[in-house]
């Protein structure tokens, strides 16, 4: 789905390149563009942030939005991604553990009083059955029952079109299904399903209306031109948003010993996906804490991001809420408003 | 005897690493009393984890 990487002529400067084109114009960057991003020295980091703030103002505006997730059904998963900790396949510490409706109600309040605007429910599953589907359908009308009018989106694995459909009639308006990393790459993270499943359900997303939401983790062993690959594969899907994770190397996983990914690459990720995507919604999520820290999450908030997932993940920890909401309150970002995504 | 929360072992030794994961990303996995494996639940304000003998522990925020 991603032609071969085209020639670039390198006397000229990628950034400057990018100012001119996506800036200006609103082009997003080619795959071969994208890796001289990826590769450019750590001396250029600061000047390449500033332009990917400035391509996130142009295109997107100054909000940011703010979103929770909550796992209502964890572990025991039948897939083999060696990134996760919920897979059955691995000697994982995680157990399996379903949330019950009044736990999720909960979690759902939680988000909301963050002034976040979505709130996405994640099942580790291949894809739904139907009790996962009546857990979430009860649980959505618990949520309305209790006063929250927070978006709602899910994340429940490959779906069957009739699937797709049901969420849509529960008013879940976005749905999360990651194609992790790069298609090349991909058969080496995942062996129990191919990316091009996956692909065919985010097909399905968009054709029924809802929005998708589709993105990765980086630092799984991908090279750099693999991560441009994959920039360019989500900028070819026109996804809503793209949730940017980074590996956490989980315990008991095949990854349990890769290396977190360092800093500066990861700003050069975060730079170089906002300039491939210059319209979309792009959100700070796992790992950005080991990655980073805290400084780091700023220089992320002001080199591309417009979206954040605040709080905790789905097996492990994030910085409390109100740290989020205080930088983005230190660095003059507006949180987006629900009445401005309905 | 009292174990590492992080990775189950013994808490005598080094477990620099392990407090510094529990420190910023990782609930306890592993009952400190007896290393049974425990359910965990994360929820966006907090976790709650189990162990079948010792029964449940919170976090504090």
């Amino acid at each position: 789905m991603t032609a071969a990487p085209e020639q670039v002529d390198r006397s000229t400067d990628v950034v400057d390149v990018a100012r001119e084109q996506v800036l200006e114009r609103g082009v997003g960057l080619t795959e071969a563009q994208v890796l001289e991003v990826l590769e450019l020295p750590d001396d250029r980091i600061s000047d390449l942030l500033a332009l990917a703030h400035d391509v996130r103002m142009r295109w997107c505006g100054p909000e940011v939005e703010v979103e929770g997730i909550v796992s209502l059904k964890t572990g025991g998963c039948p897939e083999d991604c060696h990134f996760c900790s919920q897979s059955g396949q691995f000697p994982s510490p995680v157990r399996s553990a379903w949330l019950d409706i009044p736990g999720l109600v909960k979690a759902a309040r939680q988000t909301a009083d963050t002034g976040a605007t979505e709130f996405c429910i994640v099942a580790a599953v291949r894809g739904p059955d139907k009790r996962l589907l009546s857990q979430v359908r009860d649980g959505i009308k618990a949520i309305r029952d209790d006063g929250n009018d927070i978006q709602i989106a899910c994340s429940l694995g490959m779906l069957t079109r009739e699937q797709v459909d049901e969420l849509v009639a529960m008013g879940v308006h976005r749905y999360n299904h990651n194609l992790e990393t790069a298609r090349s790459h991909f058969p080496n993270v995942v062996t129990t399903h191919s990316w091009e499943e996956r692909w065919d359900t985010l097909r399905m997303i968009r054709d029924a209306g809802m929005e998708v939401c589709c993105g990765g983790i980086i630092g799984m062993g991908e090279t750099l031109a693999q991560r441009a690959e994959f920039a360019v594969q989500l900028a070819s899907l026109e996804p809503d948003e793209v949730p940017l994770n980074f590996l956490i190397p989980n315990p008991g996983t095949p990854y349990e010993n890769y290396p977190v990914v360092e800093g500066p690459d990861a700003l050069r990720a975060v730079a170089a996906f906002r300039l491939a995507l210059p319209r979309t919604i792009l959100r700070f999520a796992g790992g950005r804490e080991l990655t980073f820290g805290d400084l780091g999450a700023k220089q992320g908030m002001l080199g591309g991001i417009n979206a954040i997932i605040v709080g905790n993940y789905l097996t492990n920890l994030g910085r409390p809420a109100v740290q989020d909401l205080e930088m983005l309150d230190e660095l003059s970002m507006p949180i987006k408003a629900l009445s401005q995504t309905l | 005897m009292a174990y590492c929360s992080y990775c189950g072992r013994s808490a005598e030794g080094d477990h620099a690493a392990c407090e510094k994961r529990l420190s910023i990303i990782d609930p306890p996995r592993y009952c400190a009393e007896c290393a049974r494996r425990m359910v965990v639940q994360v929820t966006p304000a907090g976790w709650t984890a189990r162990c079948s003998r010792h029964g449940e522990i919170t976090s504090a925020r």
